[in-house]
């Protein structure tokens, strides 16, 4: 720790390693919005209950507004971002738009970060699985079906965990 | 173009089409901009303190301490900006209104918990908020009542003393002699029904940034509501600034369902420090304030009786009603806006003759209940569709055949209730055919009998239910209210580059509205869907707006879009003919190709455009004209949107926990703009009407406390409490509205709290249980069967 409090921390955020000065108290989710402008995580309830700010933290997914920044120094930060870009979109991404899994999109990047978890650790075989791996996360919108279309079929192309 | 030999009334179609939404990229990207992803240079952030008491005087409030926080820009109380704002009044020609004035912050006085007292601003949130913790304010407490009936007493504490009372809203509405009715009818059914407080809950906490322009003197406000026009308008006389120099951005906007559809004391604050600090000033609401301090929903008390005759046929309805407002009256719906729809929805899409309802709206100290999807309705259709269920089995009559009976039929239309509103023809008797044969009644009653058989508590519900939507400037969306709610203005332009731009003043928060009014303008204009953008959301592109509520969006920005759509296409086409020396009859506009019939001469609308702007003389000078268009709509009165909603559902024996097995709507909104829309939108408000059925409740205790101030407590649907819902659209004759649309999106939250009630009464009907409390929890439902098996085996115990 510095004389002012602050922490050095070096965090690799969608494959670009940033180094900065932190308050030991600065929320990963602070520290992704305001300090690195990341503004694609979002926040909707500061108690880890809503999913909104899911990322992945060294490709699991972690809720950023109940990590702090100092905790992630020397990992790997994945955001919603990672996935791909306007005229680019990832698959998953892709699978949101084709099935309208979104509305107001608030929710939406945590969401996504949650599926790029699911896809790669979860069995997700039928839909009831599917609606359990997805109920860490709060969409006020859609009522979940055409989320849980787009995950379906996003499991059905990745075929059985192996 | 691939199909260009066809004539133009052959081609497809953009409105009716499943076409993919123009906002999802940015937003799945992580690109879309929210106000709290704006960060202005020279930013300061407001942390709020709030008061904790439900009912007291401020006596005194001390910041010495926090004056020590670094980064501290000042601490503010009301009595800093006495003289900067005026009031916003939500006034009302209603008879024995009080309009309860809102300001920025607490003037002396707190009345409810949450309540903002005191503005701390720092140059980040952190040190906001540790300044904001440093901060003693004293209270004299009052005395108060929490609960509406007390607080209707003669005697109750005021809330505020100027209205001499806290009821300050009463209304009734009567049709004929119920008492007689009551007094005669073969069969009455009653019941005092309760739908508890709720929280909109948007996704997104309510978010605030005012810049102020130094060089214009000007205040840029981005705000996370639905309704900027109507805030633009309101915070040009609270803060004295002409329209030019405010200018209210509803950039994207994470969800409201309502909740962001009211103006609050916070968007005042915000825009008159901006311009006291002349720098740019941004409040985020947390989640605990947004639970505390957004406005609620529902709340009320319903006395309700139902008559019938021994066939079924509905002879009378009487409710009793009082609705818990809260501290305030909301701007600009009024308190009214809840209580009195319930009481104005009560007879539902039924034939009922005579009627009477009554309501009060109560003043309590909890925050101002505002508009929630459905609004009103969720609580009536909740109160006639029980009385329906339980004189259908009374009767041991089948639900569905005694809707049958009395849902008002096709030659009856346009029907006006005794409350007077008029329903114009929709599908009120083919929804519920619909949804029977769509959800096969006749298999789930099997399939409930033989669950029956094994013991199970499985039950079959039903809603049926009208809403007016659209509503034209006959009507006020609330009662009485000032605000011109009925017209929409579009202005669509094709630019020197042949870009096409089309603006309008709702303002979308994720109902994809920027797709389907360019779906509306590309076929009405005759141009690519692709080349149209849409803009919305910002005071600055209509004279005046309002916004995006009431299930006006499609059927008023459709309107105007295709008003104003048709006034630009024949200015093209008169330009097209012009250039090509032809009749403009001659001609045909599809995908952005005109084209001439006759000798098959193409013009693209870019070719067109530069002709008009950029090449001087191609068109002779006293012929041309700027290919601009502005049109507004008014749809006069309103339109029907009809639905019936069937449901199975399963109480577990051991946990008292519902399950939802199977879901299913059928609805008549008219001609579909875009069915994927459609059926996300039935989707969403179902899930909330599933969360006020089952789990959604805010509380507040006998203190005044809020019990509920996080989404541990407050629980919303998850993906696993929710079934997947099945859809089957019935278009009757379309309304009689340009485009022939009518709004849907709050339906589902009307019907589902609703249906679920009675299928749990159902599944309960063996041990007589009727619920009239919503939500029905586990706990509510354990007290309910475990009274109801205590009063059965007391009354075998006295056989015996």
């Amino acid at each position: 720790m510095t004389d002012t409090g602050t922490v050095a921390i070096t965090v690799s955020v969608n494959g670009v390693a940033h180094t900065r000065e932190v308050e030991p108290r600065l929320l990963l989710s602070d520290f992704l919005r305001h300090k690195l402008g990341l503004t694609g995580t979002h926040v909707g309830c500061e108690h880890g209950v809503c999913g909104a700010c899911t990322v992945l933290l060294d490709g699991y997914s972690a809720r950023s507004c109940l990590t702090l920044a100092v905790q992630v120094d020397g990992c790997t930060i994945e955001t919603v971002e990672s996935q791909g870009t306007q005229d680019a979109l990832g698959p998953i991404q892709a699978a949101f738009r084709d099935h309208h899994a979104l509305q107001c999109g608030y929710c939406t990047p945590g969401f996504i970060m949650t599926v790029a978890d699911l896809l790669e650790h979860h069995p997700l075989e039928n839909d009831e699985d599917i609606r359990e791996a997805l109920s860490g996360n709060i969409c006020r919108c859609t009522g979940y079906q055409n989320i849980v279309a787009a995950v379906r079929e996003l499991a059905k192309a990745r075929g059985p965990l192996t | 173009m691939k199909d260009a030999g066809l004539s133009v009334e052959m081609r497809p179609k953009m409105v009716g089409s499943r076409v993919k939404r123009t906002e999802d990229p940015r937003l799945l990207s992580g690109t879309g901009q929210y106000v709290d992803d704006l960060h202005p240079a020279e930013m300061v952030h407001v942390a709020i303190v709030r008061s904790d008491q439900p009912h007291a005087l401020i006596r005194d409030i001390r910041a010495d301490a926090a004056l020590d926080v670094p980064g501290l820009i000042g601490v503010y109380d009301f009595t800093d900006l006495e003289g900067e704002v005026s009031p916003a009044i939500p006034s009302s020609r209603m008879r024995n209104y009080y309009a309860t004035p809102i300001w920025p912050l607490a003037r002396g006085k707190v009345r409810f918990v949450g309540e903002a007292v005191v503005a701390v601003v720092a140059t980040s949130r952190y040190a906001a908020e540790d300044a904001a913790g440093l901060i003693e304010i004293d209270y004299d407490p009052l005395p108060f009542a929490s609960d509406p009936a007390d607080a209707a007493c003669h005697d109750a504490p005021l809330l505020h003393e100027e209205a001499g009372t806290n009821v300050i809203i009463s209304r009734e509405f009567q049709h004929g002699d119920i008492d007689e009715i009551l007094h005669t009818a073969p069969v009455v059914v009653k019941g005092r029904f309760r739908m508890t407080r709720k929280s909109a809950s948007a996704m997104e906490c309510r978010s605030y940034l005012a810049q102020w322009d130094k060089r214009s003197r000007a205040i840029t406000f981005h705000t996370s509501s639905n309704i900027p026009g109507i805030v633009r308008d309101v915070l040009s006389s609270s803060l004295g600034l002409p329209g030019h120099r405010l200018r209210v951005i509803a950039p994207e906007v994470g969800g409201s369902f309502g909740g962001k559809g009211s103006l609050y004391a916070e968007e005042i604050l915000v825009c008159a420090l901006a311009r006291k600090l002349e720098r740019p000033v941004k409040y985020v609401s947390d989640r605990l304030e947004e639970l505390s301090s957004c406005s609620q929903a529902f709340d009320e008390w319903m006395d309700a009786q139902l008559a019938v005759d021994e066939q079924g046929h509905f002879l009378g309805l009487k409710a009793d009603v009082i609705g818990d407002i809260g501290a305030y009256s909301i701007y600009p719906w009024t308190g009214a806006l809840e209580p009195v729809q319930v009481i104005s929805f009560m007879p539902g899409p039924y034939r009922v003759e005579h009627y009477h309802g009554r309501v009060r709206g109560v003043l309590t100290p909890k925050p101002a209940t505002g508009p929630y999807r459905g609004v009103g309705r969720p609580s009536s259709t909740f109160a006639m569709e029980r009385l329906v269920d339980m004189a259908a089995r009374k009767l041991g009559m089948d639900p569905a055949e005694i809707r049958r009976r009395n849902l008002i039929r096709d030659e009856e239309f346009p029907y006006r209730t005794a409350p007077g509103i008029i329903w114009d023809k929709s599908a009120f008797q083919e929804c519920l055919a619909a949804a029977c044969d769509g959800a096969d009644y006749t298999a789930m009653r099997a399939w409930q009998e033989e669950a029956r058989a094994q013991g199970r508590w499985v039950g079959i519900g039903f809603a049926s239910y009208a809403e007016l939507t659209g509503i034209g400037s006959r009507i006020a969306v609330a009662p009485g209210m000032p605000i011109n709610t009925g017209t929409e203005t579009s202005t669509i332009r094709i630019d020197s580059t042949g870009a096409i731009t089309a603006d309008f003043g709702i303002a979308s928060h994720g109902q994809g509205l920027e797709t389907t009014l360019a779906q509306v303008v590309a076929d009405e204009l005759g141009c690519a869907f692709e080349d149209v953008r849409v803009r919305q959301g910002d005071s600055e592109v209509a004279p005046q707006s309002t916004g995006t509520y009431a299930s006006r969006s499609a059927v008023l920005a459709g309107g105007a879009a295709t008003k104003s759509s048709r006034v630009l296409k024949a200015k093209v086409l008169r330009a097209a003919a012009m250039l090509l020396d032809v009749s403009e009859e001659d001609l045909e506009a599809n995908g952005g190709v005109i084209r001439s019939r006759s000798s098959n001469a193409v013009l693209t609308f870019r070719e067109v455009a530069d002709a008009v702007y950029n090449r001087m003389g191609a068109i002779p000078h006293d012929k041309r004209e700027d290919l601009v268009s502005t049109e507004t709509y008014d749809p006069y009165l309103g339109t029907a949107c009809s639905s019936t909603h069937l449901c199975m559902v399963e109480v577990d024996l051991q946990t008292f926990g519902v399950t939802i097995h199977r879901y299913f709507v059928a609805e008549d909104c008219g001609r579909i703009i875009n069915p994927m829309i459609v059926d996300g939108q039935v989707h969403g408000a179902v899930a909330q009407g599933v969360g006020a059925a089952l789990l959604e409740e805010i509380h507040y205790g006998t203190d005044g406390q809020l019990q509920t101030g996080s989404f541990v407590d407050y629980l919303l649907p998850l993906a696993s409490n929710m079934p997947d819902i099945g859809i089957a659209h019935v278009e009757a004759e379309l309304p009689n509205n340009l485009g022939g649309f009518r709004g849907m999106g709050e339906g589902g939250t009307i019907g589902a709290p609703a249906a679920i009630a009675n299928a749990i009464s159902d599944a309960l009907s063996p041990l007589g249980v009727e619920i009239e409390t919503l939500p029905a929890t586990p706990d509510r439902l354990f007290r309910l069967v475990t009274a109801k098996t205590q009063e059965i085996s007391s009354q075998e115990g006295n056989k015996k």
